[in-house]
Order: C-alpha cells, then structure tokens, then sequence
C-alpha cells in the first residue's frame, strides 16, 4: 500500500488555466520524496488537493489507501501539512494553535497537551508556548508549523517549501529534524527550490514542469543521468603555464583556478592521472553547481527547447 | 450522506468541543469589543427611548413603553451578536488563512458549521442576559412563559449564526461582512417591531411588515416575557425552524461545493 497514490489526476481553474494533466504519481511508504520543479509547475496543486485545500477537475487520490473523497477522516488522519505561507491565528498563542489542531483531528485535550509539549520541546518552542504566533519571528514561524502538523502522529508529513527565507543554521536544523522523523517512520514529501536541500534529503525525486510529471525516479538513478559535471580546481601554478589536457575538456576561470568538465563514462580517477602525469598541483576542489541542479537546469532547458516551434 | 455519519463519534465530538471553545474563547478574549458595546448601547436605548420619551408615550397593548421595547430591545441585541460573532470570525479565518487548520483536518463539515453556530448561539445568548439584566433596572420583567422565552431566543440565535456563516462564506473582503448587517439587518430589526405593535400602522404597511421575519421573531419572544404578541405564536416558530433547516441545508451546501474556502 502506497503513502500516497494520484491517479490521472487533472487540475484547470475557474478562467481556464490548466495546471495539472494526467498526474499519476506513486509515493513508497517510509520515502523521503522531494517535489521539484520550476515556480507555476503545478507543485503546489498537488500538495493542495491532497491536502483538501484544492478540488480536483479529475481523478482520484489515495492516502495509505484512503480515498480523500471516500474516506476523508482516515486519509486527513494520516497527513499533516506544512504550508508554503504562515496560516495561523495571528491572536492565538503557539500552544493554543497546535492543541486546537490536535482536537480537530478528535485527539483528547490531555493526549493533545502531552504531546504538544514534546513537539514544542523538541522545535525548541517550548519556551515561546504562551507568546502568540505574531510575536514568533520567521524562523519560529516555520517550527509552529511544522509542530502543528506534527501533532496528531501523522504517518506521510507533506512540506511546501518549507525553508523559504530560514538562514543556514535553522535551516540545516530543520534537516536534522526532519530526517529525524524519516528514520522513526514518517514518509516525507518536500518541496523546495534548494535542490542542494532535495539531493541531500531525499531518496526519490518527481519533477513536474508544465503540469505533466517529466521524472519521477530515485536521486541515484536520476544523477546517473547527468551527461557530465563541472569542477572547479584551484590549482598551485599560475593558469598561464598549464599543458595541454587530452581527455578532458578545461576552461581557466582566473589565475589559479580552472573548471573542467567530466563526461559520464570518465571518473575523477582519470582527471587526477593526467593531472599527475602533468604535474599540476590541485590546491581545493569543489562542484561548480549542485548536481542536482545541474540536472534540472538541463532537463527543463532541453523541454523548453523541444517545444520551440520550428523555423524555416 | 457519508460526510453526515458519524463514523467516529467520539473524535468528532472532539472536534466540536475543540471548536465551540476555541469560538468563545475568542468573543470572552476581546470581551470589550463583543459584550461591552451592546451593553451600553442597549442601556443608551432604555434611557432615551424607554425613560425620557417612552414616560410621554402611553401604554402600548396594555404594558408601560418600558416594558413593551425591552423584550424587543433583548431580541435586538442577540440578533446582531449572533450575526456579528459568526460573519467576523469565519471571515477573519478565511482572511488570516487559518480556516486551512479546519479545512485539512477531518472535521466534518456539520461539524465546522455547528462548531462557530456555537461561538455565535453563546455571545448572543451572553449579550441577551447583559441586556435582560439592564432591562431589569428600568422595567419591572416578568417572564409570562419561560419554555417559550428560551427556546425563541435559543432559536433565533441559532438562525442568526447560520445567516452569518453564509455572509462569511461569500464574503470576499472587510466590506462585504458589514453590508448585511447594515444595510438589511439593521432595517428590518428596527421595522420588525422592536418600539411599537404593528397594530398601530396602516393595513398597507401592517402587510408588508409580515413580510419582515425578525417581527416574527420579536413578537413571539415578547410573547414569552409579556404574553403579548402581534402574530401567532405558531407561525413564529414554523417560520424559525423552517429558515434554520433552509439555512442549515444552504451553508453544508457550499461548505461541501467549497464555496469561498477551495480552489
């Protein structure tokens, strides 16, 4: 039984606009699945239907094996929610706001306190329990919500960007956390236009450009099909005095750094053997550009240009 | 139907408990804003209508003016909070987005109506007693027939949240809440003979003013507290029940199509 199944699932708004075709999209139990894709792909469709705040035109979804429409108290019961945009009662305060949803989802006001005390301790919100939500700043914003949804146990979290605007060190927090909560269980789906957050967190990637899935596959298989990755090298000897490079396609950035280019059937071994029989001296290495991003970049780059009319 | 069985009750009691708190939480938090203002203005009401001009106005149905507006008076303020409570709320969640805490949730949709007719049904009833308790100062109030008293009143709430919820769902911005309740609610409350019997106009405008529910509703409270009324108490209550069983019908209706709350 999947955690999430959408099956020909259509979208088009009041004024025609059709963001979702015939998404069919299978989530595994336990899988951290990241959701990219450029802004206006329909991500947040998605997350919209299955989450009820959006109706679909056609099709149907499926949460643990509950139909939202057929059995919404058992397929609502298994998803908890993190919205892209603060949604909260900007008068309640953070304990109000997650016993309140707790009780929403029929939980006993005593369960609901004992357990929105061990979410607000573990997001580090325990201290702000009595402050209300509009005194929280950004960052503590996102943890209400993230505790929020957390609250009554579900088993597949869904979160639409949610570290949009958080700096490096929450945010880095936030990937402990939620990998936390992957590894006792909780099947996550993200989305995120961090695709450096998307490759180090999540095992199985859907893209979706245009309404239409156009990848849906596991992070390895998916980086598999990078036709090549670029490298930055700071290197010891000015750039001037480089030899020549046979296999291996090289561009000098400035003095003491070049970028070079490995293609999908050569490995880092080669490079650093030519590099030695050269004599040349790598001081630093790094990835010019996220792999992951490197592959959206590319594949969304290639559909734009397919779908360019021909000219005579 | 599925949506209206219950197929766990004991959760969705939960939800209801969860919610009709939350919503009278919220109108005892700004208790200045809710209760404060209709006690002074009903008090305003009782002076200046009641004891500077209703002491040169002759008895009315055989009871002092005093007596005859403060059922009127009673009825006026839980009409107006009951809507008030419930148009501002459920648009001010919308408004905030936080209405999405409901709506992802597997609250029922019976649920979230019942749960701010809730909110709505107790700051009418609370404002009804402020203002009784006013009254009692200025009139001598006897309660002519108590089941009837409650329940009216009771009703009428109920009825009057439901109206508010509907204004909520349609309502798209601040001015489209106070539209109804200025424009439509106000008049008729104040034509539905809340200062006088429709016995003193006109046939003409004696007809029209049947038209007027809340005169139906005034009338039949006023029967409870004085025995007196212009209309058959019978139809009053046909009348209530009926608007809050279409009421209720039309707000699961749009709560089910998403009306103003799903893309």
């Amino acid at each position: 039984m999947n955690a999430l199944s959408l099956r020909q699932l259509n979208k088009t708004y009041p004024g025609g606009v059709i963001a979702l075709r015939d998404i069919n999209l299978e989530v595994m139990p336990g899988d951290f699945f990241g959701l990219l894709g450029p802004n206006g792909a329909g991500k947040t469709t998605i997350i919209g239907i299955v989450s009820s705040l959006v109706r679909p035109s056609a099709g149907h979804v499926s949460v643990f094996g509950h139909d939202i429409i057929e059995d919404p108290w058992e397929a609502k019961s298994n998803i908890g929610l993190v919205p892209q945009e603060f949604n909260f009662n900007q008068f309640e305060t953070v304990s109000q706001i997650v016993i309140n949803q707790a009780g929403y989802y029929g939980i006993d006001r005593h369960t609901a306190q004992e357990r929105a005390e061990r979410y607000l301790r573990e997001l580090d919100l325990w201290g702000k329990r009595d402050a209300t939500s509009r005194s929280l700043s950004g960052g503590m914003k996102r943890r209400l919500m993230i505790a929020r949804a957390l609250i009554h146990e579900p088993r597949l979290l869904i979160l639409d960007e949610p570290t949009a605007g958080v700096d490096i060190e929450l945010r880095r927090s936030m990937w402990a956390f939620l990998r936390q909560m992957n590894e006792r269980g909780t099947t996550i789906i993200l989305t995120t236009h961090y695709l450096e957050e998307a490759e180090s967190l999540c095992r199985s990637i859907g893209i979706i450009d245009g309404g239409r899935i156009i990848e849906n596959t596991d992070v390895r298989s998916l980086l598999a099909k990078l036709k090549s990755q670029s490298f930055l090298l700071d290197i010891a000897s000015p750039v001037g005095s480089l030899p020549d490079f046979r296999d291996f396609y090289v561009v000098p950035v400035d003095e003491r750094t070049i970028e070079v280019e490995v293609r999908g059937d050569q490995t880092l071994t080669d490079l650093f053997t030519q590099l030695n029989a050269t004599g040349v001296q790598v001081t630093s290495m790094k990835n010019k550009s996220n792999r992951l991003e490197e592959l959206f970049v590319r594949m969304l780059g290639d559909r734009k240009r397919d779908a360019q009319p021909e000219t005579a | 139907m599925a949506a209206l069985y219950p197929a766990y009750p004991r959760q969705t009691l939960t939800a209801l408990q969860t919610l009709a708190w939350k919503e009278t939480h919220r109108y005892l938090r700004i208790w200045v804003q809710t209760l404060v203002p209709p006690a002074i203005t009903m008090t305003l009401y009782f002076i200046i209508f009641g004891s500077l001009i209703g002491s040169r106005v002759g008895p009315m149905d055989g009871y002092s003016f005093m007596e005859y507006i403060a059922p009127g008076i009673i009825m006026m303020s839980v009409i107006t909070n009951s809507y008030t409570n419930v148009v501002s709320s459920f648009f001010g969640a919308k408004f905030q987005r936080h209405i999405e805490e409901l709506l992802v949730s597997p609250t029922p949709n019976y649920v979230i109506l019942a749960g701010y007719v809730a909110g709505g049904v107790g700051r009418g009833l609370f404002t009804g007693l402020i203002v009784t308790i006013i009254a009692t100062f200025f009139a001598d109030l006897q309660i002519h027939n108590i089941p009837v008293t409650i329940s009216v009143v009771f009703l009428t709430a109920v009825l009057f949240s439901i109206g508010g919820f509907i204004n909520g769902v349609f309502a798209k911005k601040f001015d489209d809440i106070a539209i109804v309740p200025t424009f439509i609610l106000t008049p008729l409350t104040y034509l539905g003979g809340v200062f006088y019997s429709i016995s003193m106009l006109p046939d003409f405008w004696q007809t029209l003013s049947m038209a007027n529910p809340i005169l139906y509703m005034v009338n039949a409270f006023r029967y409870g507290i004085l025995g007196s009324s212009d209309i058959p108490l019978a139809t009053a209550y046909t009348l209530i029940l009926g608007f809050i069983a279409a009421g209720t019908a039309l707000s699961l209706w749009l709560l089910r199509r998403g009306t103003g709350l799903r893309s």
